[in-house]
């Protein structure tokens, strides 16, 4: 059976549906999108002051946007902030890096992909926490495990789209370079790289969906700082709006770092001809 | 100059694209290569540009064999194969690898300006027609002044306004510099606007059947009666309902 947290890729639809906070759109005049999300929260708001909803359960959502600013006057919240960020951030660019690395190598030369693919796609068939115990006892309960967990969750969307990539480039082109006799480096450079990138930062997208999701799993079973452990240390002492605000801040991080992401590739993949590229800026 | 010597080419076991093919085509002719698919004519241009290896015989340019792709050898695809991550102008350039900057801007302007797409230097290929990005392609193929272009279907994917649009316009651009010019078609009136000589290919294996010159003055007129009788011998020396 595949790994059903691999078949969750699209980014959005691994993040719980964020209470606030849509997503700006250029050009848009009226963004519709946030009609729904903006009615639901004042739904909930009213329900939550008039008692409907106990608040021992599901405190307003004021009240969740209260604890965030709180945490934030103290001072307690930016060490948890950042360090959930820096384990994303690492376990991002170590599986990143060895996923680019392997991805070409495997897209490029078919001897490889014969050699590595098979081995690679069977361990792809483990549920990546299954791996959670071994990790902890060979790496201890700290900073270590989480990062190489995550690098795992980072690993296989990243390894797939750019082998995926390089094997999907149009040989016509290929033979482009090769008449104006380009070769090596050169041709990687100038025909292999661009013609990469598009299924290339899917991939990352992907991965640093899953770094979200697998950060998640890592400080939730052993942290003692970092969003993950706000969420336990919420159900521990019985204080849902912790968990909701811890939530939430996963949501607008996940959002802010994908959306960067989607940026550096609207950016690079300018030239593309594609539907949505149609609708935007033009040169 | 160009000239091929007992080129042959076979494919697997079996299939013989070629077999012992010689042709010289002296500097400044226009060479149409016809005959009907699978005769081996996009292959024999493929050798001849270096982008396949010969199994017997050889190709020379201007006295030098051809082992691979040659910077006095251009080629213009049957697609116009733009890479759709670079402008038009980065398009044409990239026939200039290892020129200095400033003369690779200064040739390909040159370049743009005479397929009359100034204006599109800095789009992208995407927001061009097919025969604008053929034209860009042949840009692209003439920039670095190859003494020999070689033409693989190029206009056959174009509408046939466009078609005769690009046909007088590469004649003209051809005026300029008078490089050698091969080119694969199968449309009969294409070789016989174009070509100096057709060379009539024949397939199983791929072979010459028979040259066969164009004897008409330029500009030609493609309603005149003389051009209508060469159709018509040329349609005759095809073996055509044989």
């Amino acid at each position: 059976m595949p790994n059903a947290t691999l078949v969750l890729t699209p980014p959005a639809a691994l993040r719980p549906a964020p209470p606030a906070a849509p997503r700006p759109r250029r050009r848009r005049p009226w963004p519709l999108g946030a009609a729904l999300p903006l009615a639901l929260l004042a739904l909930w708001e009213t329900l939550a002051r008039t008692g409907a909803l106990p608040p021992n359960l599901l405190p307003a959502p004021s009240r969740v946007l209260g604890t965030i600013a709180a945490l934030a006057r103290t001072g307690e919240l930016w060490p948890h902030l950042g360090l959930t960020l820096a384990r994303v951030g690492a376990g991002f660019v170590l599986g990143g890096a060895v996923a680019t690395a392997l991805g070409a190598l495997t897209g490029y030369a078919p001897l490889a992909r014969r050699l590595l693919d098979p081995l690679l796609q069977g361990v792809r068939n483990i549920p990546s926490l299954a791996w959670v115990p071994l990790f902890i006892l060979w790496m201890g309960i700290y900073e270590t495990s989480k990062v190489v967990l995550i690098a795992v969750g980072v690993f296989f969307p990243v390894y797939l789209g750019l082998m995926s990539g390089v094997q999907g480039v149009d040989r016509k082109l290929v033979e482009v370079g090769r008449m104006y006799r380009l070769s090596g480096l050169a041709l990687v450079r100038r025909v292999f790289l661009p013609a990469t990138l598009p299924a290339y930062f899917v991939g990352l997208r992907n991965g640093l969906g899953l770094g979200w999701m697998f950060v998640v799993a890592a400080e939730i079973m052993g942290a003692n700082k970092g969003l993950g452990f706000l969420l336990v240390d919420g159900q521990m002492t019985g204080r849902p709006q912790t968990i909701l605000a811890s939530i939430l801040l996963f949501a607008v991080l996940g959002q802010a770092t994908d959306a960067a992401l989607a940026w550096l590739s609207r950016r690079l993949l300018r030239w593309q001809d594609t539907y949505s590229m149609s609708e935007g800026p033009g040169e | 100059m160009l000239r091929i010597e007992h080129l042959g080419k076979q494919f697997g076991p079996r299939l013989v694209a070629l077999h012992d093919v010689s042709l010289q085509v002296a500097p400044g002719e226009i060479v149409a290569l016809v005959g009907a698919s699978g005769c081996g004519k996009s292959t024999l241009l493929r050798l001849a540009a270096g982008l396949e290896v010969p199994g017997t015989g050889r190709v020379l340019i201007d006295g030098a064999p051809v082992a691979g792709p040659h910077p006095s050898v251009g080629f213009v695809f049957q697609e116009p194969r733009l890479l759709p991550w670079l402008t038009v102008r980065q398009n044409v350039e990239f026939a200039l690898a290892g020129v200095p900057k400033a003369e690779q801007a200064a040739r390909s302007a040159a370049a743009l300006a005479r397929v009359g797409l100034t204006d599109f230097a800095d789009a992208w290929p995407r927001r061009l027609s097919g025969g604008m990005a053929q034209r860009v392609a042949i840009a692209r193929a003439l920039v670095a002044r190859p003494s020999v272009l070689l033409l693989d279907e190029p206009f056959s994917a174009l509408d046939p306004f466009t078609k005769m649009d690009l046909q007088a316009h590469l004649l003209d651009i051809w005026a300029d510099d008078r490089p050698t010019l091969v080119l694969v078609t199968h449309d009969l009136e294409e070789a016989l606007v174009l070509a100096d000589r057709v060379v009539v290919l024949r397939s199983r294996p791929g072979r010459v059947h028979g040259t066969f010159a164009v004897d008409l003055p330029r500009p030609r007129n493609r309603t005149a009666p003389d051009f209508q009788a060469q159709k018509q011998r040329l349609l005759e020396a095809l073996d055509v309902g044989n």
